[in-house]
């Protein structure tokens, strides 16, 4: 080759090879939204997905905690607990629009798959409360354990479940019947719940026993136990709570709080895998409808933190409000 | 002597500049041990230090980091700079050696100017250094430590700054030191006075925690800035303070070498009393 030659290849290169990793750039960011609710500042932060950047902060009740997104994508509910309510915020204006009643002190709900209703745990008073969405009415209220706190709902809208903290028990609602027709002892102080997408598991996190149980959905039995170990950090400050499955069934997030880790599982061979180092006191949990990325909410440090799925590494970490406690994001 | 020198042209300069430089290198590549104990160093801090220290709860935020790190990952710059540290001072004992066993005087008795072969020795000095810091972050690498892909080569260029400013505090220290005993003191007075006051085992944050003075020290001391522009190089971005007060400091430090070696003062009207 001569240099002739030489020269236009390298200009051919010079002209590929930005244009290659405008490429990557692009493919990584679809327009995304994450929102996070700040529990200390009664606000909700904005993030911008490409630029990582918080573009808004916006009023909302008291002390927000779990949100969720209306199944369309144009809602977000929010539990504004010391205000007793559930807030409606419309996306595209950014404004509350009305509430929905939700009993005493709501702290999570979950969205039942046809969008229509919410089940919502009161902390405070013992109840699952099931608002039917379009109506803003109270479909019905079941009691449950102490403490109720997490919440899901099968994928099929045949189970309710909930977890309650002082009772350590998954409460499983049927929801022809309306009630509580069995219970599952977990570890102590369960915190949050999830089903699998296909629905033939249930997995649920322990704050204070510090472990992960594994339900048969069929059965309603633990069918496996999945514990932590970091090394140099105490035991007791490992407390899983947010617990995030991708939908190919690959891997667990579970959220370690003070332990500010996220612990990778293996959702078929419950190992794990890896522990992502995060911000203090890591709470709450969201994927992106593509499953490439995980936001985490922590608390203690006011931020959240990006991890990449696919590398399972911590990516960056954002500054949002106090006390950031719930996500979602906006695919 | 004017003439001479001109009559060398291009290639007398490159071919004693290669020639300063190789002796450099093959010096280093000769001497095993001093290779082992260059990597040894940095690595025992690596994995003693850094992993009594874990800190596994994370270190909080501070450019250019975008998230929360271990120690581990946090130590690396200082470490880097502590190989170029002893380097640059090794270089200044082996200039002190070099001066008792008379191969620097026939080194200077070049017709190429002082300057000149000065600085070429420098440089001999950064290119054995940035052999030392390449084997460290394979290491590194090996060890799990993760660094982005492009960090060895964003480095270099921090790299050559840093290790001419070291060795160019070494040359001067060679200069005022007049025999090779005395080189304890210089370990002792300047390089861990250097290496504990800077940003390389603790952030400055903790420094200001700490205490005033000691902040204001630390942020006095050029090694901070050498091992700050490495630990931003190493994620591709350019400190721009750090880079003026290295380029700043090693100038001053290549005047006074300069200087200290001029025959008129310095160790040139020293050195006749060896004859």
């Amino acid at each position: 080759m001569n240099v002739a030659n030489v020269a236009p290849a390298i200009r051919l290169a010079a002209t590929l090879l930005p244009a290659l990793m405008g490429l990557c750039v692009a493919s990584g960011a679809v327009a995304q939204t994450i929102y996070v609710s700040n529990e200390k500042d009664n606000t909700l932060s904005v993030i911008d997905g490409k630029t990582m950047a918080v573009t808004d902060t916006i009023k909302v009740g008291k002390r927000p905690r779990g949100i969720t997104l209306s199944k369309d994508g144009t809602q977000l509910f929010i539990c504004a607990s010391d205000d007793h309510a559930v807030q409606v915020l419309d996306l595209a204006t950014k404004k509350l629009v009305h509430n929905l009643p939700s009993g005493e002190d709501p702290e999570q709900f979950a969205l039942s798959p046809d969008g229509k209703s919410l089940f919502i745990a009161n902390e405070d008073s013992n109840i699952v409360t099931v608002v039917d969405v379009p109506s803003r009415k109270v479909a019905f209220q079941v009691d449950v354990g102490v403490e109720p706190e997490g919440m899901d709902v099968s994928p099929d809208g045949r189970w309710g479940v909930n977890t309650s903290e002082t009772t350590s028990m998954v409460h499983w609602i049927d929801m022809e019947k309306r009630a509580v027709v069995d219970n599952t002892l977990v570890g102590p102080r369960p915190r949050y719940a999830q089903f699998t997408k296909d629905g033939s598991q249930l997995w649920v996190s322990s704050e204070i026993g510090g472990t992960v149980s594994v339900i048969d959905s069929a059965t309603r039995k633990v069918q496996k136990v999945v514990d932590f170990h970091i090394k140099g950090i105490a035991k007791d400050r490992i407390q899983p709570v947010g617990v995030k499955l991708t939908d190919d069934g690959r891997y667990a997030f579970v959220a370690l709080g003070p332990a500010n880790h996220v612990a990778v599982v293996d959702a078929k061979s419950f190992e794990v895998k890896d522990y992502l180092l995060v911000g203090r006191r890591v709470w709450q949990m969201a994927l992106t409808p593509d499953q490439k990325t995980l936001y985490t909410t922590n608390g203690v440090s006011g931020d959240v933190s990006v991890i990449d799925v696919d590398s399972l590494k911590v990516t960056k970490s954002v500054k949002v409000g106090r006390y950031p406690w719930g996500v979602a994001v906006k695919g | 002597m004017n003439s001479l020198v001109n009559g060398l042209g291009a290639k007398g300069w490159w071919v004693a500049f290669q020639g300063i430089v190789a002796r450099e290198v093959l010096r280093f590549v000769h001497q095993r041990e001093r290779f082992l104990g260059a990597l040894v160093r940095p690595l025992v801090w690596l994995f003693v230090f850094a992993a009594g220290f874990r800190a596994a709860l994370g270190i909080a935020i501070i450019p250019p980091y975008e998230t929360y790190i271990p120690y581990e990952v946090y130590i690396v710059p200082g470490l880097i700079g502590m190989i170029q540290l002893f380097n640059g001072m090794q270089g200044s004992l082996s200039m002190v050696y070099d001066r008792e066993m008379g191969s620097m005087r026939v080194l200077l008795t070049s017709p190429l100017p002082r300057g000149f072969l000065l600085v070429a020795r420098l440089l001999g000095g950064v290119v054995v250094s940035v052999l030392q810091v390449a084997a460290f972050l394979l290491i590194v690498r090996l060890y799990g430590i993760d660094l982005p892909a492009w960090a060895p080569l964003t480095v270099l260029p921090a790299l050559l700054l840093n290790g001419l400013m070291l060795g160019a505090l070494g040359m001067v220290l060679a200069s005022t030191i007049r025999q090779l005993e005395n080189f304890a003191g210089v370990m002792n007075f300047v390089v861990f006075p250097l290496f504990f006051l800077s940003s390389a085992l603790y952030p400055l944050y903790r420094m200001e925690e700490a205490g005033e003075l000691l902040w204001w020290l630390c942020s006095l001391n050029p090694f901070t800035h050498g091992v700050e522009l490495i630990r931003f190089a190493l994620y591709g971005q350019v400190d721009g303070q750090a880079l003026a007060v290295v380029t700043g400091a090693t100038l001053l430090f290549a005047a006074l070498a300069v200087r200290g070696y001029s025959p008129a003062r310095g160790m040139g009207s020293r050195a006749p009393s060896a004859g």
